[in-house]
């Protein structure tokens, strides 16, 4: 077999003042960058949408060089609820319950147009979007995005992730967008 | 009647329920009969227990709503003769004002949850049943979706007008 000298690509460095044998930074940022490399999904997957996030979880696409090799099926180690496919009126209030029950810092990706929308299903029993009951984050378009869609929506929770304050919980924008969709909002 | 078996079911269903008999065809070799809502229950009882006919199971119950008609509401009953594979279609039909059909959860237990979902769809009252509630939508809908008076689309959307959307 051929060797080739590849370059390992490192998670970027934050500014700070290096010297010999320390490196300083704001916490903030060192914080940020540890949460942004190892995200831990939660796929709440209903239809189509699912299997295309199957597809990115796969060794082809390898969601996992993103730190998110392990998916977490329960929500309290999770740090990003990802909402794949069709939400009926129904099934709401679980959605609800689960995203409760994320310890705080959390995120949400809608993916799809049903989650986001309705999508085609404009029709008495689907949930119209998941917004409806839940903030969320980043939306993906498409019916169904493909593996790549997703690769740049989890992209972009990261650098929500690395560029949030650590203390976002805390900020009265945070609290407030909790309390408007009835959430109590942490002390 | 093309079919031997079908007319031989029709037969033993005139004898004894000749009165309460409103039309009967065959369609692509199944007998369908629309009989009175009154008597629907007998009927099936008869049907499921007389040795001639035997129709043992219940594949589908389901409701339909026509509102052209003065008749307007439905329900649809099939059943299935295992030993002879033989299948027979009911119909019942009855207006808006008057959706009492008697259950038959007590002939056949696999009517429980069709004839709450048919409750769920058509707002159809099946009196006798144990359980009747919603089933498949959520329990605080006020309306019985697959009613024709009832929109289809979500009434929610602000973001969707008539002219651009086809609604």
């Amino acid at each position: 077999m051929e060797i080739t000298d590849k370059k390992v690509s490192l998670a970027k460095m934050p500014d700070g003042h290096e010297g010999a044998g320390f490196f300083a930074t704001k916490l903030d940022d060192a914080v940020g960058l540890a949460r942004k490399n190892s995200i831990w999904p939660l796929p709440f997957a209903t239809s189509c949408c699912g299997i295309e996030f199957m597809a990115t979880m796969g060794a082809h696409y390898d969601l996992a060089r993103y730190g998110s090799e392990r998916l977490s099926f329960s929500p309290r180690q999770a740090d990003l609820l990802m909402v794949m496919g069709t939400i009926s009126k129904k099934m709401a209030p679980i959605v609800r319950q689960v995203y409760e029950q994320m310890a705080e810092p959390k995120w949400v990706l809608s993916m799809g147009a049903c989650a986001s929308s309705g999508g085609i299903f404009d029709t008495y029993s689907v949930l119209q979007g998941i917004d409806r009951i839940i903030p969320v984050d980043v939306y993906i378009p498409g019916c169904p995005p493909r593996p790549e869609q997703v690769i740049d929506g989890v992209l972009k929770i990261h650098e929500l992730v690395q560029n949030e304050s650590s203390r976002r919980r805390y900020s009265e924008d945070y609290k407030s967008l909790m309390e408007s969709y009835g959430f109590e909002s942490g002390k | 009647m093309e079919n031997e078996l079908n007319k031989k079911v029709l037969e033993e269903l005139i004898k004894v329920f000749s009165d309460d008999i409103k039309s009967a065809e065959e369609s692509y070799g199944m007998l369908s009969v629309t009989v009175s809502k009154n008597k629907i229950y007998a009927i099936i009882k008869f049907l499921k227990e007389n040795s001639e006919t035997n129709f043992n199971f219940l594949t589908d119950l389901t409701g339909i709503h026509l509102p052209e008609n003065k008749e307007d509401l439905g329900v649809i009953y099939h059943l299935h003769n295992f030993y002879k594979n033989h299948r027979i279609r009911l119909k019942i039909f009855f207006s808006t004002q008057d959706s009492y059909v008697d259950s038959i959860v007590d002939l056949y237990s696999g009517a429980n949850w069709m004839e709450r979902e048919t409750f769920d769809f058509f707002g159809i009252h099946f009196k006798g049943h144990p359980n009747l509630t919603r089933i498949l939508n959520m329990e605080d809908m006020l309306i019985h979706p697959l009613r024709k008076e009832f929109p289809l689309e979500d009434q929610s959307r602000k973001d969707k007008n008539d002219a651009m959307f086809g609604r």
